[in-house]
């Protein structure tokens, strides 16, 4: 438990190491899902235009 | 050559008939000068020493202002392409222009500084420095200015876009021009800075020719 | 290499090697980065000088790196696309825009973050933090170009032009900077990453370094692709529209 304790203090400069790791995460992380959602968006836009492209028309 | 020269001449007409644009720019440096007493204080000192930067700033500000001006009302009217129909390159198009704007700005601010730098207790020995260093650092801005100008032709809020996309090109004109002053102030030779400034010309000659007329084909297209 | 670039730039023969390279950047990214972050925070030694804020470092010097190469990449595909027009570079390049300053982004807080406890205040103008900033602000003034447009390949073309004035520029700011900041340093400032760095903080930086490299690949791919059925899209739509009409 002291050793967990320790390295969650990290020698006193928590305050620094961790957010910094924390808005990397955030930031990268944030980038990566917004891009995965509208690839995602768009290919069910598109599956949608394209099924009522085959249809015909009357 | 006719046709280079009769374009700066037209546009310094343009400029001048109306009393408006390099009036206004000049207007506009003037009052934003005015404005850094008031937000630092009027300390003879501090404004002193800080007075070259200020002036430098302002010079960057008053120049960027009047980008949007450059060739907006051209294209709106039609002008540009007939300009770009002459068999004058449209490069040298640019550089006409940039030059006419170069001589009611930078020029303008150049000679206004004097007196800017007087009000705001610029040391004696400050004054050449600062001058040579606009004369030789305006141009550049002019130039990369105008690639600028070029670019947002027919962007929404372009005229808002044109101070993001250039200030931060215009860094290295400001660094060595306020340089220049502080290098005279501790006594060291002023040469190098005023080179320097001379090698970022050259580079922005160029720049801001091929850049320029690259921008105007695609607007005009 | 233009032959090279013709062969990719169809958006089929895109697919295919982009899902050919996808699997392994995935697994690259998460590999790497995750081994370097352990490494780093838990495994590599403090520094003798500025403790555990050291290990800031493993993400903010590839930070760093990577919003360099993302504007090098930027401005290539900028300056092949003016040349070769093709339709797949200006694409490339446009994703590669906001990539690049979400890693500039992480490079300036974390710069920050790390400068707090080391100079004592959250920003100095330090020529490196400094050349970031701009470089910041090169990227939003590209962004901001290519989405003021109603057309978007004017606005594709007026950002290209931007992006090789820019990569023109970029070095000659740099160095402004770092001259600038030579005249005006300050005694307390100093270097934040020294040349001579101990094994033992290299690996983890190496491995987060590459693993940052993987991870722009993913966010690249990942984008391009959405872009490639925004286009898509866009057709259908219009052909939609003209068959309505």
């Amino acid at each position: 438990m002291d050793g967990v304790n320790s390295f969650l203090d990290m020698g006193g400069y928590a305050a620094t190491v961790w957010p910094a790791y924390g808005v990397t995460l955030a930031i990268l992380g944030g980038l990566l899902v917004v891009s995965l959602r509208s690839l995602s968006r768009r290919k069910a836009e598109l599956a949608i235009l394209e099924s009522q492209r085959e249809r015909p028309r009357r | 050559m006719n046709a280079f020269l009769a374009t700066i001449a037209r546009d310094l007409r343009l400029a001048t008939r109306r009393g408006g644009e390099a009036a206004l720019t000049l207007g506009f440096f003037v009052v934003a000068i005015t404005l850094f007493p008031f937000g630092v204080g009027p300390g003879p000192e501090l404004l002193g020493r800080i007075a070259a930067g200020i002036i430098w700033v302002t010079a960057l500000l008053a120049a960027t202002v009047s980008f949007d001006r450059l060739f907006r009302a051209d294209m709106e009217d039609g002008t540009l392409e007939l300009l770009a129909l002459q068999p004058l390159p449209l490069e040298l198009v640019v550089l006409a222009k940039a030059i006419a704007h170069w001589l009611m700005t930078g020029l303008a601010v150049t000679l206004l500084a004097p007196l800017m730098g007087l009000m705001l207790n610029l040391p004696g020995d400050a004054y050449l420095p600062l001058i040579a260093g606009l004369l030789i650092g305006t141009p550049s801005l002019s130039l990369l200015g105008g690639v600028g100008a070029a670019l947002v032709l027919g962007a929404r809020r372009g005229g808002a876009l044109i101070g993001l996309l250039v200030l931060p090109l215009f860094l290295p004109a400001l660094i060595f021009g306020v340089s220049a002053v502080e290098a005279v102030l501790i006594g060291m030779p002023l040469a190098p800075h005023l080179l320097i400034l001379a090698a970022l010309l050259a580079v922005a000659l160029p720049v801001g020719a091929f850049g320029g007329a690259a921008a105007l084909r695609l607007a005009l297209e | 290499m233009p032959s090279f670039l013709h062969s990719l730039a169809s958006p089929a023969r895109f697919q295919r090697i982009a899902n050919a390279i996808m699997p392994w950047a995935v697994l690259l990214t998460v590999g790497l980065i995750g081994t370097g972050v352990v490494w780093g925070l838990a495994f590599s030694p403090p520094d003798y000088q500025q403790g555990d804020t050291v290990r800031v470092m493993y993400i903010h010097v590839p930070a760093a790196w990577m919003a360099m190469a993302c504007y090098a990449v930027m401005a290539l595909l900028s300056a092949s696309f003016l040349i070769w027009k093709h339709q797949l570079a200006d694409l490339a390049a446009r994703a590669c825009a906001p990539i690049g300053a979400c890693f500039t982004a992480v490079a300036l807080i974390t710069g920050s973050l790390w400068g707090k406890p080391t100079w004592g205040t959250w920003w100095v103008w330090d020529a490196r933090l400094t050349s970031v900033l701009i470089l910041f602000f090169l990227y939003l003034g590209y962004m901001a170009l290519a989405a003021a447009f109603d057309d978007r390949e004017r606005g594709g073309r007026a950002a290209a032009i931007l992006a090789c004035v820019g990569a023109i520029n970029l070095p000659i700011i740099k160095y402004s900077v770092e001259w600038w900041n030579t005249l005006h340093q300050g005694a307390s400032v100093f270097r934040m990453d020294g040349p001579t760095i101990d094994n033992a903080m290299l690996w983890p930086l190496v491995l987060t370094g590459i693993g940052f490299n993987a991870l722009f690949v993913v966010l690249l791919l990942v984008r391009i692709k959405s872009e490639l059925l925004a286009r898509r899209i866009e057709v259908l739509q219009r052909a939609r529209a003209a068959g309505r009409s």
